[in-house]
Protein backbone atom coordinates (compact mmCIF):
# COMPACT_ATOMS: atom_id res chain seq x y z
CA UNK A 1 0.00 0.00 0.00
CA UNK A 2 1.38 3.17 -0.99
CA UNK A 3 1.51 6.19 1.59
CA UNK A 4 -1.29 8.98 0.56
CA UNK A 5 -1.53 12.67 1.70
CA UNK A 6 -3.43 14.56 4.58
CA UNK A 7 -6.03 15.49 1.48
CA UNK A 8 -7.21 11.50 1.89
CA UNK A 9 -8.40 12.21 5.38
CA UNK A 10 -9.67 15.61 4.90
CA UNK A 11 -13.13 14.37 5.88
CA UNK A 12 -12.23 13.06 9.32
CA UNK A 13 -10.32 15.83 10.07
CA UNK A 14 -12.96 17.95 9.68
CA UNK A 15 -15.28 15.79 11.34
CA UNK A 16 -13.31 15.69 14.39
CA UNK A 17 -11.78 19.50 14.87
CA UNK A 18 -15.11 20.71 12.97
CA UNK A 19 -13.15 22.84 10.66
CA UNK A 20 -11.89 22.23 7.61
CA UNK A 21 -8.08 21.02 8.53
CA UNK A 22 -5.90 20.37 5.59
CA UNK A 23 -4.30 23.76 5.17
CA UNK A 24 -4.11 24.02 9.39
CA UNK A 25 -0.14 23.99 9.77
CA UNK A 26 1.21 21.49 11.83
CA UNK A 27 4.89 21.77 13.34
CA UNK A 28 6.83 18.20 13.68
CA UNK A 29 7.40 17.57 17.28
CA UNK A 30 10.36 15.38 16.38
CA UNK A 31 12.24 17.48 13.72
CA UNK A 32 10.82 21.31 13.95
CA UNK A 33 9.71 21.01 10.07
CA UNK A 34 6.36 23.32 9.65
CA UNK A 35 4.25 21.76 7.16
CA UNK A 36 0.94 21.61 5.50
CA UNK A 37 -1.79 18.70 6.98
CA UNK A 38 -3.02 17.90 3.24
CA UNK A 39 1.08 17.45 2.63
CA UNK A 40 1.94 14.98 5.03
CA UNK A 41 2.40 11.58 4.80
CA UNK A 42 -0.83 9.44 5.64
CA UNK A 43 -1.49 5.71 5.71
CA UNK A 44 -4.83 4.54 6.18
CA UNK A 45 -5.97 0.82 5.47
CA UNK A 46 -5.23 -0.38 8.45
CA UNK A 47 -6.73 -0.54 12.10
CA UNK A 48 -6.15 3.67 11.61
CA UNK A 49 -4.78 6.31 9.95
CA UNK A 50 -1.43 7.41 11.32
CA UNK A 51 -0.05 10.71 9.79
CA UNK A 52 3.89 11.45 9.39
CA UNK A 53 6.39 14.13 9.02
CA UNK A 54 7.30 14.25 5.14
CA UNK A 55 10.74 15.93 6.27
CA UNK A 56 11.63 12.95 9.17
CA UNK A 57 8.51 10.90 8.58
CA UNK A 58 7.81 10.68 12.85
CA UNK A 59 4.32 10.23 13.97
CA UNK A 60 2.34 13.46 14.04
CA UNK A 61 -1.00 12.04 14.44
CA UNK A 62 -2.81 8.84 14.59
CA UNK A 63 -6.80 8.72 14.43
CA UNK A 64 -8.47 5.71 15.14
CA UNK A 65 -12.68 5.22 15.23
CA UNK A 66 -13.95 2.41 17.07
CA UNK A 67 -17.60 2.42 17.17
CA UNK A 68 -18.31 5.56 15.25
CA UNK A 69 -16.33 7.38 18.04
CA UNK A 70 -12.92 9.13 16.67
CA UNK A 71 -9.78 9.24 19.26
CA UNK A 72 -7.05 11.06 18.16
CA UNK A 73 -3.48 11.57 19.63
CA UNK A 74 -1.21 14.61 18.62
CA UNK A 75 1.77 13.21 20.44
CA UNK A 76 4.39 14.17 17.50
CA UNK A 77 2.81 17.85 17.11
CA UNK A 78 4.32 20.59 18.65
CA UNK A 79 2.02 23.06 17.48
CA UNK A 80 -0.86 23.07 14.71
CA UNK A 81 -2.64 26.16 13.35
CA UNK B 1 -16.15 32.12 1.08
CA UNK B 2 -17.38 32.71 4.50
CA UNK B 3 -15.35 31.66 7.35
CA UNK B 4 -18.78 30.77 9.60
CA UNK B 5 -19.84 27.79 6.68
CA UNK B 6 -16.78 26.21 7.61
CA UNK B 7 -16.99 26.16 11.29
CA UNK B 8 -19.61 23.34 11.06
CA UNK B 9 -19.27 19.36 12.10
CA UNK B 10 -19.68 17.52 8.75
CA UNK B 11 -22.25 14.93 8.75
CA UNK B 12 -23.21 12.55 6.71
CA UNK B 13 -26.12 12.82 4.40
CA UNK B 14 -27.95 10.97 1.69
CA UNK B 15 -27.82 11.81 -1.92
CA UNK B 16 -29.99 10.61 -4.85
CA UNK B 17 -28.55 9.33 -7.91
CA UNK B 18 -29.83 11.79 -10.94
CA UNK B 19 -27.71 10.24 -13.75
CA UNK B 20 -25.11 8.30 -14.05
CA UNK B 21 -22.62 7.90 -17.73
CA UNK B 22 -19.87 5.99 -18.72
CA UNK B 23 -16.64 8.18 -19.41
CA UNK B 24 -14.27 5.42 -20.34
CA UNK B 25 -15.21 1.38 -19.97
CA UNK B 26 -13.70 1.69 -16.77
CA UNK B 27 -15.19 5.16 -15.45
CA UNK B 28 -18.48 6.20 -14.61
CA UNK B 29 -19.74 9.54 -13.68
CA UNK B 30 -22.54 10.13 -10.86
CA UNK B 31 -24.92 12.81 -10.91
CA UNK B 32 -26.39 13.73 -7.65
CA UNK B 33 -28.98 15.39 -5.88
CA UNK B 34 -28.03 16.29 -2.54
CA UNK B 35 -30.47 18.38 -0.61
CA UNK B 36 -29.44 21.56 0.78
CA UNK B 37 -26.17 21.33 -0.78
CA UNK B 38 -24.04 24.27 0.06
CA UNK B 39 -21.96 24.69 -3.24
CA UNK B 40 -18.23 23.30 -3.16
CA UNK B 41 -15.39 24.67 -4.55
CA UNK B 42 -13.34 23.24 -7.50
CA UNK B 43 -10.77 20.24 -6.50
CA UNK B 44 -12.55 19.62 -3.42
CA UNK B 45 -13.74 15.45 -2.51
CA UNK B 46 -16.41 13.92 -1.08
CA UNK B 47 -16.20 10.46 1.50
CA UNK B 48 -18.82 8.22 -0.02
CA UNK B 49 -20.53 5.39 2.52
CA UNK B 50 -21.85 2.39 1.44
CA UNK B 51 -23.41 0.59 4.31
CA UNK B 52 -24.86 -3.66 3.85
CA UNK B 53 -28.40 -4.94 5.14
CA UNK B 54 -26.05 -6.45 7.48
CA UNK B 55 -24.85 -2.92 8.74
CA UNK B 56 -21.50 -3.46 7.27
CA UNK B 57 -19.76 -0.17 6.26
CA UNK B 58 -17.09 0.97 3.74
CA UNK B 59 -15.78 4.72 2.97
CA UNK B 60 -13.85 5.94 0.11
CA UNK B 61 -13.29 9.84 -1.13
CA UNK B 62 -14.03 10.85 -4.65
CA UNK B 63 -13.23 14.14 -6.04
CA UNK B 64 -15.72 16.42 -7.25
CA UNK B 65 -15.64 16.40 -10.76
CA UNK B 66 -18.44 19.19 -11.40
CA UNK B 67 -17.56 22.87 -11.30
CA UNK B 68 -19.13 24.89 -8.67
CA UNK B 69 -22.56 25.44 -9.65
CA UNK B 70 -23.42 22.64 -10.99
CA UNK B 71 -24.96 19.38 -9.00
CA UNK B 72 -22.29 17.40 -7.09
CA UNK B 73 -20.85 14.52 -9.53
CA UNK B 74 -18.39 12.04 -9.12
CA UNK B 75 -16.39 10.25 -11.41
CA UNK B 76 -15.34 6.65 -10.47
CA UNK B 77 -12.58 4.09 -11.42
CA UNK B 78 -13.33 0.61 -11.20
CA UNK B 79 -10.61 -1.08 -9.47
CA UNK B 80 -11.01 -4.66 -10.18
CA UNK B 81 -10.33 -5.92 -6.94
CA UNK B 82 -11.69 -2.98 -5.37
CA UNK B 83 -14.85 -3.17 -3.01
CA UNK B 84 -16.59 -0.04 -3.56
CA UNK B 85 -15.98 0.95 -6.85
CA UNK B 86 -17.33 -1.87 -8.93
CA UNK B 87 -20.18 -0.97 -6.57
CA UNK B 88 -20.71 2.53 -8.11
CA UNK B 89 -19.45 1.49 -11.59
CA UNK B 90 -20.92 -1.16 -12.15
CA UNK B 91 -24.37 -1.48 -9.58
CA UNK B 92 -25.71 2.22 -8.68
CA UNK B 93 -28.35 3.26 -10.70
CA UNK B 94 -30.62 6.25 -11.00
CA UNK B 95 -32.95 6.42 -8.21
CA UNK B 96 -30.35 5.00 -6.19
CA UNK B 97 -29.39 6.75 -2.63
CA UNK B 98 -25.87 7.23 -1.86
CA UNK B 99 -24.58 8.57 1.60
CA UNK B 100 -21.75 11.21 1.71
CA UNK B 101 -20.28 13.68 3.49
CA UNK B 102 -18.38 17.16 2.14
CA UNK B 103 -17.54 19.23 0.49
CA UNK B 104 -13.95 18.15 2.05
CA UNK B 105 -10.85 20.01 1.65
CA UNK B 106 -9.72 23.56 1.50
CA UNK B 107 -5.68 22.97 0.07
CA UNK B 108 -6.00 21.20 -3.44
CA UNK B 109 -8.74 23.73 -4.69
CA UNK B 110 -8.64 26.82 -7.11
CA UNK B 111 -10.89 29.75 -8.42
CA UNK B 112 -9.74 32.35 -10.76
CA UNK B 113 -8.77 34.68 -7.46
CA UNK B 114 -5.91 32.47 -6.81
CA UNK B 115 -4.74 33.31 -10.10
CA UNK B 116 -2.26 31.82 -12.77
CA UNK B 117 -1.12 30.60 -14.87
CA UNK B 118 -2.29 27.08 -14.45
CA UNK B 119 -0.21 24.05 -14.86
CA UNK B 120 -2.50 20.95 -14.14
CA UNK B 121 -0.56 17.57 -14.08
CA UNK B 122 -2.87 14.46 -13.79
CA UNK B 123 -1.92 10.80 -13.54
CA UNK B 124 -5.29 8.30 -14.72
CA UNK B 125 -8.02 9.28 -12.71
CA UNK B 126 -6.30 12.28 -10.88
CA UNK B 127 -7.57 13.88 -13.59
CA UNK B 128 -10.94 14.33 -12.10
CA UNK B 129 -10.37 17.39 -9.80
CA UNK B 130 -8.61 18.76 -12.30
CA UNK B 131 -11.51 18.64 -14.93
CA UNK B 132 -13.59 20.34 -12.14
CA UNK B 133 -10.94 23.54 -12.13
CA UNK B 134 -10.93 23.88 -15.88
CA UNK B 135 -15.12 23.41 -15.93
CA UNK B 136 -14.65 26.35 -12.97
CA UNK B 137 -12.32 28.49 -14.69
CA UNK B 138 -14.40 28.10 -18.09
CA UNK B 139 -17.62 29.03 -16.42
CA UNK B 140 -16.48 31.93 -15.05
CA UNK B 141 -14.97 33.33 -18.49
CA UNK B 142 -11.30 33.41 -16.54
CA UNK B 143 -8.97 34.52 -19.12
CA UNK B 144 -5.93 32.59 -16.43
CA UNK B 145 -3.99 30.34 -19.18
CA UNK B 146 -4.60 27.21 -18.25
CA UNK B 147 -2.47 24.04 -19.76
CA UNK B 148 -3.14 20.46 -18.56
CA UNK B 149 -0.66 17.50 -18.90
CA UNK B 150 -2.39 14.01 -18.44
CA UNK B 151 -0.70 10.91 -18.21
CA UNK B 152 -3.18 8.21 -19.38
CA UNK B 153 -2.20 4.55 -19.94
CA UNK B 154 -4.10 4.91 -23.73
CA UNK B 155 -6.28 7.20 -25.24
CA UNK B 156 -9.19 5.11 -24.36
CA UNK B 157 -8.61 5.30 -20.78
CA UNK B 158 -8.60 9.23 -21.37
CA UNK B 159 -11.60 10.62 -19.39
CA UNK B 160 -13.82 13.54 -20.63
CA UNK B 161 -11.63 13.33 -23.81
CA UNK B 162 -14.25 15.31 -25.86
CA UNK B 163 -14.45 17.83 -23.28
CA UNK B 164 -10.52 18.58 -22.50
CA UNK B 165 -9.64 18.19 -26.26
CA UNK B 166 -11.72 22.05 -26.62
CA UNK B 167 -8.71 22.79 -24.05
CA UNK B 168 -4.65 23.61 -23.98
CA UNK B 169 -3.78 19.83 -23.04
CA UNK B 170 -0.80 17.67 -23.65
CA UNK B 171 -1.46 13.91 -23.31
CA UNK B 172 1.41 11.00 -22.51
CA UNK B 173 0.35 7.70 -23.03
CA UNK B 174 1.91 5.27 -21.08
CA UNK B 175 1.30 1.68 -22.61
CA UNK B 176 -0.66 1.98 -25.52
CA UNK B 177 -0.67 4.07 -28.02
CA UNK B 178 -3.02 3.94 -31.55
CA UNK B 179 -1.02 3.26 -34.84
CA UNK B 180 -0.15 6.78 -35.75
CA UNK B 181 0.48 8.60 -32.31
CA UNK B 182 3.12 11.26 -32.82
CA UNK B 183 2.30 12.72 -28.95
CA UNK B 184 4.38 11.64 -25.61
CA UNK B 185 4.70 7.94 -24.86
CA UNK B 186 6.36 8.16 -21.56
CA UNK B 187 5.91 8.65 -17.99
CA UNK B 188 6.33 12.12 -16.94
CA UNK B 189 9.31 13.33 -15.46
CA UNK B 190 11.75 16.15 -15.12
CA UNK B 191 12.24 16.14 -18.94
CA UNK B 192 8.67 15.62 -19.98
CA UNK B 193 7.81 18.72 -17.87
CA UNK B 194 10.71 21.03 -19.15
CA UNK B 195 8.81 20.84 -22.38
CA UNK B 196 5.58 20.92 -21.50
CA UNK B 197 5.40 22.92 -18.16
CA UNK B 198 4.94 27.16 -18.08
CA UNK B 199 8.42 28.21 -17.17
CA UNK B 200 8.58 28.83 -13.50
CA UNK B 201 9.59 32.77 -14.38
CA UNK B 202 5.60 33.24 -15.50
CA UNK B 203 5.33 31.97 -11.84
CA UNK B 204 2.62 29.89 -12.65
CA UNK B 205 0.72 27.91 -10.08
CA UNK B 206 0.26 24.05 -10.28
CA UNK B 207 -1.88 21.33 -9.24
CA UNK B 208 -0.57 17.65 -9.33
CA UNK B 209 -2.76 14.79 -8.73
CA UNK B 210 -2.34 10.76 -9.32
CA UNK B 211 -1.75 7.92 -7.71
CA UNK B 212 1.47 8.49 -4.95
CA UNK B 213 4.54 7.47 -6.84
CA UNK B 214 3.24 9.81 -10.11
CA UNK B 215 2.74 12.50 -7.99
CA UNK B 216 6.26 12.52 -6.16
CA UNK B 217 7.92 12.32 -9.50
CA UNK B 218 6.07 14.64 -10.74
CA UNK B 219 5.70 17.46 -7.80
CA UNK B 220 9.77 16.86 -7.56
CA UNK B 221 10.17 17.55 -11.30
CA UNK B 222 8.48 21.09 -10.91
CA UNK B 223 10.72 21.80 -8.11
CA UNK B 224 13.73 21.00 -10.02
CA UNK B 225 12.28 23.21 -12.75
CA UNK B 226 12.20 25.91 -10.07
CA UNK B 227 8.59 25.93 -8.82
CA UNK B 228 8.62 27.03 -5.42
CA UNK B 229 7.19 23.78 -3.09
CA UNK B 230 3.86 26.62 -1.84
CA UNK B 231 2.92 26.63 -5.73
CA UNK B 232 3.38 22.96 -6.38
CA UNK B 233 -0.22 21.54 -4.71
CA UNK B 234 -0.40 17.89 -4.81
CA UNK B 235 -3.26 14.97 -3.42
CA UNK B 236 -1.89 11.34 -3.90
CA UNK B 237 -4.91 8.79 -4.61
CA UNK B 238 -4.51 5.15 -4.18
CA UNK B 239 -6.86 1.86 -3.51
CA UNK B 240 -6.97 1.30 0.08
CA UNK B 241 -8.98 -1.15 2.68
CA UNK B 242 -6.80 -4.12 1.34
CA UNK B 243 -5.43 -3.96 -1.91
CA UNK C 1 -31.68 7.12 9.12
CA UNK C 2 -28.82 5.27 6.96
CA UNK C 3 -30.20 3.84 3.46
CA UNK C 4 -29.03 0.12 3.07
CA UNK C 5 -27.05 0.57 -0.34
CA UNK C 6 -29.04 -1.52 -2.91
CA UNK C 7 -27.26 -5.27 -3.85
CA UNK C 8 -23.72 -4.00 -1.66
CA UNK C 9 -22.22 -7.05 0.29
CA UNK C 10 -18.59 -5.52 0.59
CA UNK C 11 -16.21 -8.12 -0.34
CA UNK C 12 -18.02 -11.18 1.35
CA UNK C 13 -18.33 -14.50 -1.04
CA UNK C 14 -20.86 -16.79 -0.92
CA UNK C 15 -20.25 -19.29 1.41
CA UNK C 16 -17.97 -21.84 -0.23
CA UNK C 17 -16.12 -25.32 1.16
CA UNK C 18 -14.23 -23.53 3.59
CA UNK C 19 -16.59 -20.91 5.33
CA UNK C 20 -16.40 -23.22 8.71
CA UNK C 21 -12.24 -21.49 8.67
CA UNK C 22 -13.55 -17.70 8.50
CA UNK C 23 -14.23 -16.21 11.20
CA UNK C 24 -17.49 -14.10 11.94
CA UNK C 25 -17.15 -10.43 9.96
CA UNK C 26 -14.29 -12.06 7.45
CA UNK C 27 -14.08 -12.60 4.41
CA UNK C 28 -11.47 -14.94 2.36
CA UNK C 29 -8.79 -13.34 0.02
CA UNK C 30 -6.19 -14.40 -2.07
CA UNK C 31 -4.53 -11.51 -2.06
CA UNK C 32 -2.19 -10.80 0.69
CA UNK C 33 -2.81 -7.02 1.07
CA UNK C 34 -0.76 -5.18 2.40
CA UNK C 35 -0.98 -2.74 5.35
CA UNK C 36 1.05 0.05 7.13
CA UNK C 37 1.75 2.56 9.68
CA UNK C 38 5.00 4.05 7.80
CA UNK C 39 7.64 3.35 5.68
CA UNK C 40 8.74 -0.05 4.73
CA UNK C 41 12.14 -0.23 6.97
CA UNK C 42 15.05 -1.51 5.07
CA UNK C 43 17.26 -2.77 7.72
CA UNK C 44 20.51 -4.51 5.84
CA UNK C 45 21.13 -8.00 7.21
CA UNK C 46 24.30 -7.69 9.15
CA UNK C 47 22.84 -5.06 11.11
CA UNK C 48 19.64 -6.93 12.18
CA UNK C 49 19.87 -8.51 15.35
CA UNK C 50 16.66 -10.30 17.12
CA UNK C 51 16.76 -9.51 21.28
CA UNK C 52 14.67 -11.24 23.94
CA UNK C 53 14.49 -8.86 26.50
CA UNK C 54 14.07 -9.92 30.36
CA UNK C 55 14.21 -6.91 33.55
CA UNK C 56 18.16 -6.74 32.94
CA UNK C 57 19.02 -9.82 31.03
CA UNK C 58 19.20 -9.54 26.98
CA UNK C 59 19.59 -12.08 25.07
CA UNK C 60 20.61 -11.32 20.91
CA UNK C 61 20.90 -12.95 18.12
CA UNK C 62 22.72 -11.59 15.11
CA UNK C 63 21.01 -12.85 11.21
CA UNK C 64 22.76 -15.44 11.23
CA UNK C 65 22.68 -16.76 14.87
CA UNK C 66 19.12 -16.41 14.40
CA UNK C 67 19.12 -18.43 10.83
CA UNK C 68 21.45 -21.08 12.39
CA UNK C 69 18.82 -21.76 15.01
CA UNK C 70 15.98 -24.65 14.59
CA UNK C 71 13.36 -23.85 11.85
CA UNK C 72 9.87 -25.06 11.25
CA UNK C 73 7.71 -24.61 8.71
CA UNK C 74 3.80 -23.52 9.10
CA UNK C 75 0.73 -23.52 7.06
CA UNK C 76 -2.14 -21.43 8.73
CA UNK C 77 -4.91 -19.21 8.46
CA UNK C 78 -4.30 -15.70 9.06
CA UNK C 79 -7.40 -13.10 9.98
CA UNK C 80 -6.76 -9.52 9.90
CA UNK C 81 -8.66 -6.87 11.54
CA UNK C 82 -9.70 -5.01 8.28
CA UNK C 83 -11.57 -7.75 7.83
CA UNK C 84 -9.98 -10.01 5.15
CA UNK C 85 -8.68 -13.67 5.93
CA UNK C 86 -5.88 -15.79 4.06
CA UNK C 87 -6.14 -19.38 4.40
CA UNK C 88 -2.93 -21.74 4.22
CA UNK C 89 -0.46 -19.41 4.04
CA UNK C 90 2.91 -21.01 4.42
CA UNK C 91 5.46 -19.48 6.71
CA UNK C 92 8.66 -21.02 7.75
CA UNK C 93 9.86 -19.56 10.80
CA UNK C 94 12.19 -19.75 14.06
CA UNK C 95 9.57 -20.99 17.36
CA UNK C 96 9.13 -18.78 19.98
CA UNK C 97 9.77 -21.19 22.64
CA UNK C 98 13.40 -21.70 21.00
CA UNK C 99 14.05 -18.09 21.47
CA UNK C 100 12.37 -18.05 25.00
CA UNK C 101 14.52 -21.25 25.72
CA UNK C 102 17.61 -19.33 26.25
CA UNK C 103 16.35 -17.02 28.68
CA UNK C 104 14.52 -17.95 32.11
CA UNK C 105 11.31 -15.84 33.10
CA UNK C 106 8.40 -16.35 34.68
CA UNK C 107 6.92 -13.33 32.71
CA UNK C 108 3.22 -13.13 31.75
CA UNK C 109 3.25 -10.68 28.51
CA UNK C 110 5.65 -9.63 25.87
CA UNK C 111 5.77 -6.67 24.18
CA UNK C 112 7.26 -7.33 20.59
CA UNK C 113 9.10 -4.47 19.72
CA UNK C 114 9.80 -3.58 15.68
CA UNK C 115 11.91 -1.59 13.34
CA UNK C 116 9.87 1.63 12.54
CA UNK C 117 8.80 1.83 16.51
CA UNK C 118 5.31 -0.56 15.98
CA UNK C 119 4.65 -2.41 19.17
CA UNK C 120 1.88 -5.10 20.06
CA UNK C 121 1.26 -7.02 23.69
CA UNK C 122 0.57 -10.82 23.79
CA UNK C 123 0.37 -12.97 26.61
CA UNK C 124 3.24 -15.11 26.68
CA UNK C 125 1.23 -18.72 26.59
CA UNK C 126 -0.02 -17.14 23.18
CA UNK C 127 3.52 -17.22 22.09
CA UNK C 128 4.57 -20.85 23.31
CA UNK C 129 3.88 -24.24 22.84
CA UNK C 130 4.25 -24.13 19.44
CA UNK C 131 1.38 -21.22 19.01
CA UNK C 132 4.56 -18.50 17.53
CA UNK C 133 7.16 -17.78 15.06
CA UNK C 134 9.53 -15.59 14.01
CA UNK C 135 9.34 -15.76 10.14
CA UNK C 136 11.38 -15.18 7.44
CA UNK C 137 10.03 -16.93 4.47
CA UNK C 138 6.77 -16.97 2.99
CA UNK C 139 5.51 -19.33 0.58
CA UNK C 140 9.22 -20.78 0.04
CA UNK C 141 10.62 -17.46 -0.46
CA UNK C 142 12.33 -14.85 1.85
CA UNK C 143 9.86 -12.60 3.18
CA UNK C 144 9.76 -9.62 1.19
CA UNK C 145 9.64 -6.51 3.21
CA UNK C 146 6.81 -5.28 2.39
CA UNK C 147 4.96 -7.79 3.99
CA UNK C 148 7.54 -7.77 7.20
CA UNK C 149 11.07 -9.05 6.17
CA UNK C 150 13.45 -9.69 6.93
CA UNK C 151 11.71 -11.14 9.93
CA UNK C 152 8.22 -10.53 11.79
CA UNK C 153 6.15 -12.17 14.45
CA UNK C 154 3.72 -15.15 13.42
CA UNK C 155 0.78 -15.50 15.48
CA UNK C 156 -1.90 -16.85 13.69
CA UNK C 157 -4.27 -17.44 16.24
CA UNK C 158 -5.08 -13.75 16.85
CA UNK C 159 -5.87 -10.87 14.82
CA UNK C 160 -2.86 -10.37 12.55
CA UNK C 161 -1.87 -6.77 13.62
CA UNK C 162 -0.37 -9.25 16.49
CA UNK C 163 2.22 -10.63 14.13
CA UNK C 164 4.34 -7.68 14.28
CA UNK C 165 5.80 -6.78 10.99
CA UNK C 166 9.80 -6.12 11.00
CA UNK C 167 10.58 -7.45 14.69
CA UNK C 168 13.20 -7.11 16.25
CA UNK C 169 12.69 -8.43 19.49
CA UNK C 170 10.48 -9.33 22.33
CA UNK C 171 10.18 -8.06 25.43
CA UNK C 172 9.05 -10.17 28.75
CA UNK C 173 6.84 -8.53 31.42
CA UNK C 174 4.87 -8.91 34.61
CA UNK C 175 2.69 -6.44 33.32
CA UNK C 176 0.52 -6.45 29.78
CA UNK C 177 1.69 -3.01 28.26
CA UNK C 178 -0.76 -1.79 25.60
CA UNK C 179 1.62 -2.31 22.29
CA UNK C 180 0.43 0.81 19.31
CA UNK C 181 -2.93 -0.05 18.30
CA UNK C 182 -4.02 -1.28 21.81
CA UNK C 183 -3.42 1.80 22.89
CA UNK C 184 -6.21 3.80 20.48
CA UNK C 185 -8.75 1.20 21.50
CA UNK C 186 -7.83 -2.42 19.68
CA UNK C 187 -8.28 -5.22 21.61
CA UNK C 188 -5.63 -6.39 24.41
CA UNK C 189 -5.90 -10.00 23.49
CA UNK C 190 -7.79 -10.07 19.79
CA UNK C 191 -9.28 -13.29 19.14
CA UNK C 192 -10.42 -13.62 15.94
CA UNK C 193 -12.91 -15.82 16.23
CA UNK C 194 -14.80 -13.86 19.06
CA UNK C 195 -14.65 -10.80 16.98
CA UNK C 196 -12.26 -9.57 19.87
CA UNK C 197 -11.40 -6.05 17.72
CA UNK C 198 -11.84 -3.25 19.98
CA UNK C 199 -11.57 -3.17 23.69
CA UNK C 200 -14.55 -4.28 25.50
CA UNK C 201 -15.42 -6.85 22.86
Amino acid sequence: MDALDGNAIGGLLHDVFGAEMTNATGVCAHCGTHGLLAECVVYIGGPGAVVRCRNCSGVLMVLVTVREVTCVDLMGLAGLS
Amino acid sequence: MARAALRRRLTWRTGTVIATGAETPRTRTIELDVPDWEGHRAGQHVDVRLTAEDGYRAERAYSIASAPGEPVAITVERLDDGEVSPYLVDELREGDELELRGPIGGYFVWGPEDGGPLLLVAGGSGVVPLRAMLRHRHRTGSEIPARLLYSSRSLDDVIYRAELDACEVVYTLTRERPPAWTGYARRVDVDLLREVAWPAEENPLAFVCGPTSFVEAAAAGLVELGYPPARVKTERFGATGGQ
Amino acid sequence: MTPISRGFRGRRRPADADASRIPPGQYATDDFPVLSAGPTPHTPLDEWTFSIVAGGDRKTWSWDEFRALPSETVTRDVHCVTRWSKLDTTWEGVSVDTLLAEVGSDAAFVLAFCDGGYTTNLPVEDVTDGKAWVAFDYGGEPLDPEHGGPARLLVPHLYFWKSAKWVRGLELRDEDEPGFWETYGYHMYGDPWLEQRYAGD
